[in-house]
């Protein structure tokens, strides 16, 4: 039996989100302090070393991304933004930090601003997360009284502040380009890479963009060591990962683990198996711009190296369980109406693209048996052009569930 | 116009408050929208062209331009909420209040609204009436959340 091995969420739903004292009595603010005794070099290597990967999604190595954050002379301005704008569908583990433990994430963006020096730190969160939002803000006004923010934080030469910003409701805004163009105040359209935001980022400036969840691991890496943080995890994927699991399981919900567990694991062990009790007929790992995994593969263990090799991603750590009594085929219609809808419009294979593979995608409903896959076929076609052309990662999702979904389950789509 | 003046004496000028200073505009607005009148006070605020806000306000899914009701049912459609059952969500308030997603009841009280994914999949098929959510749906908990709504509206009159 699989258990939980919580450290990002270990004091979620111990301590009061309202009340710094419970954290700093757990512990909090300490990793602060002993980051601000070393060098930010010093602070920044510790991160590399502990090989933290991104958990938003894309999976870069944090301590690389800090790395080019911090470059060029000490007088360039640079920006720390947490990336909290969590829309991918499938994926609400963020909330779950920012709600349980707000303090986390603000000891984790200070440590990153320090690492890089910066003095300004963002939070740009999704509109609709309001109780994640009050919490924060509760949580920097204390921060700021207690003088773990402002000038001179806790009486070093370090000054670090931070502000809310709150999205308006657009998929696309995850994306971190995108969501800097939203938090200066304009339209989210993507600009194009590169140049990354470590040269070029918020207002032209070095930024560091990084997820929730990669923030409030730096704390941990931060007070216990690279070492520490080596011993969960895999070697490649070291660490633990928050999984949020949804769908046909009996126990939905967030739950952190060894990266590397063991899909069937995580579905049976944790989430309580399916709701009818039969095995899963797929599962969605990533959110919608994931990709499907049948049953027979519920023995793959959940790291980047393993999930690469079958073709699979962990993304944000979505797990969405699909049950045997489900149908594929509006599931996959659902999915491409849902990239149509956030689809900027800004370039024309994603605008136009979208739109097609899922007017064409609901023809398979009403199609012959056998005519289903050539029009899968053609979606698959289609959505890869769409992936060599387009501009951000919108139009470059849609390929990687019909793909998958071509490769596992045709036979499915064929007689369902 | 006191209210407009209230919000923005909370801002600086900064264009990056754009975003967040028409969330305020709009949520102290009583039909939850965005005026044209307060899409110019916020290009004069920030001193941009009317254009822009107008532009960044379009864009938006969570700002609308058009009056809604006091209450804001956002019904969740991503792909989780919609194999749990949020089509039949749909179908049950529109039998309830008689009105199609993008619509608002006659007596000002109820818009319906589709949404795509609110982060809410664990408790699936969900929705959220203005700031709250509800989740794990069913026909008669939807029913009896309305009718709660309906009797605090009537209580208040």
């Amino acid at each position: 039996m699989i258990r939980e091995k919580r450290i990002l969420l270990k004091n979620s739903g111990v301590i009061d989100p309202f009340s710094i004292d419970d954290y700093i009595d757990a512990g909090g603010y300490r990793a602060l302090a002993l980051a601000l005794a070393r060098t930010p070099g010093q602070v920044v290597e510790e991160v590399i070393a502990s090989g933290l990967r991104g958990r938003g999604g894309a999976g870069f190595p944090t301590g690389t991304k800090k790395q080019a954050a911090a470059r060029n002379d000490g007088k360039t301005i640079r920006y720390v933004v947490c990336n909290a704008d969590e829309g991918e569908p499938g994926t609400f583990k963020d909330k779950a930090i920012m709600e349980s433990n707000p303090h986390l994430l603000i000891e984790g963006m200070i440590i990153a601003g320090y690492g890089i020096g910066a003095d300004i730190g963002y939070i740009y969160i999704r509109g609709e997360y309001y109780d994640c939002i009050t919490r924060l803000q509760h949580a920097i006004d204390q921060a700021r009284e207690r003088g773990y923010l402002g000038d001179a934080i806790t009486g070093r030469g370090f000054s670090f502040n931070m502000e809310i910003r709150p999205g308006a409701g657009s998929y696309l805004c995850g994306e971190e380009l995108t969501l800097l163009e939203s938090l200066e105040g304009k339209r989210g359209y993507p600009r194009i890479k590169p140049p990354f935001p470590a040269e070029k980022g918020l207002w032209g400036m070095p930024t560091l963009v990084n997820n929730v969840e990669t923030l409030a691991s730096l704390p941990g890496i931060v007070e216990y060591g690279s070492s520490w943080f080596r011993s969960s995890g895999t070697e490649r994927t070291p660490g633990t990962k928050i999984f949020s699991v949804c769908g046909d399981v009996k126990r939905p919900g967030c739950y952190e683990v060894d990266a590397g567990i063991i899909l069937e694991d995580l579905i049976n062990d944790l989430a309580g198996g399916t709701n009818n009790g039969k095995p899963w007929k797929a599962a969605l790992l990533g959110g919608a711009a994931g990709t499907f995994v049948p049953y027979a593969c519920r023995d793959l263990s959940l790291c980047y190296e393993r999930l690469k090799e079958n073709c699979a991603i962990l993304g944000s750590g979505a797990v969405i369980v699909i049950g045997s009594e489900r149908k594929l085929i509006p599931f996959i219609q659902n999915i491409l109406k849902f990239f149509r809808h956030e689809s900027c419009g800004k370039c024309v294979p994603c605008r136009i693209g979208t739109k097609f593979i899922y007017e064409r995608s609901l023809e398979i409903t009403g199609a012959r048996h056998d005519e289903r896959l050539d029009v899968l076929d053609e979606l698959v076609c289609h959505a890869r052009q769409m992936a060599q052309s387009s501009l951000c990662p919108l139009g470059q999702s849609p390929i990687l569930p019909l793909e998958t979904l071509q490769r596992h389950f045709n036979e499915t789509i064929a007689t369902e | 116009m006191l209210d407009q003046q209230k919000i923005f004496a909370g801002f600086s000028r900064d264009k990056s408050n754009l975003l967040p200073i028409l969330h305020a505009l709009q949520d102290c607005h009583p039909h939850n929208y965005l005026t044209e009148e307060s899409l110019r006070a916020a290009a004069r605020f920030l001193g941009v062209n009317l254009s822009w806000v107008y532009g960044v306000a379009g864009y938006y899914s969570m700002f609308s331009l058009k009056p809604r009701g006091r209450y804001i049912i956002r019904v969740c459609n991503s792909p989780v909420c919609s194999m749990m059952g949020s089509s039949g969500i749909i179908d049950i308030l529109t039998g309830i209040l008689g009105i199609k997603p993008g619509e608002t009841t006659p007596d000002g009280l109820f818009t319906v609204e589709e949404a795509e994914c609110l982060g809410i999949c664990d408790v699936a098929p969900a929705l959220m009436i203005n700031r709250n959510v509800y989740g794990n749906l069913t026909r008669k908990s939807l029913k009896a959340l309305i009718e709660e709504l309906r009797k605090k509206q009537h209580g208040q009159k």
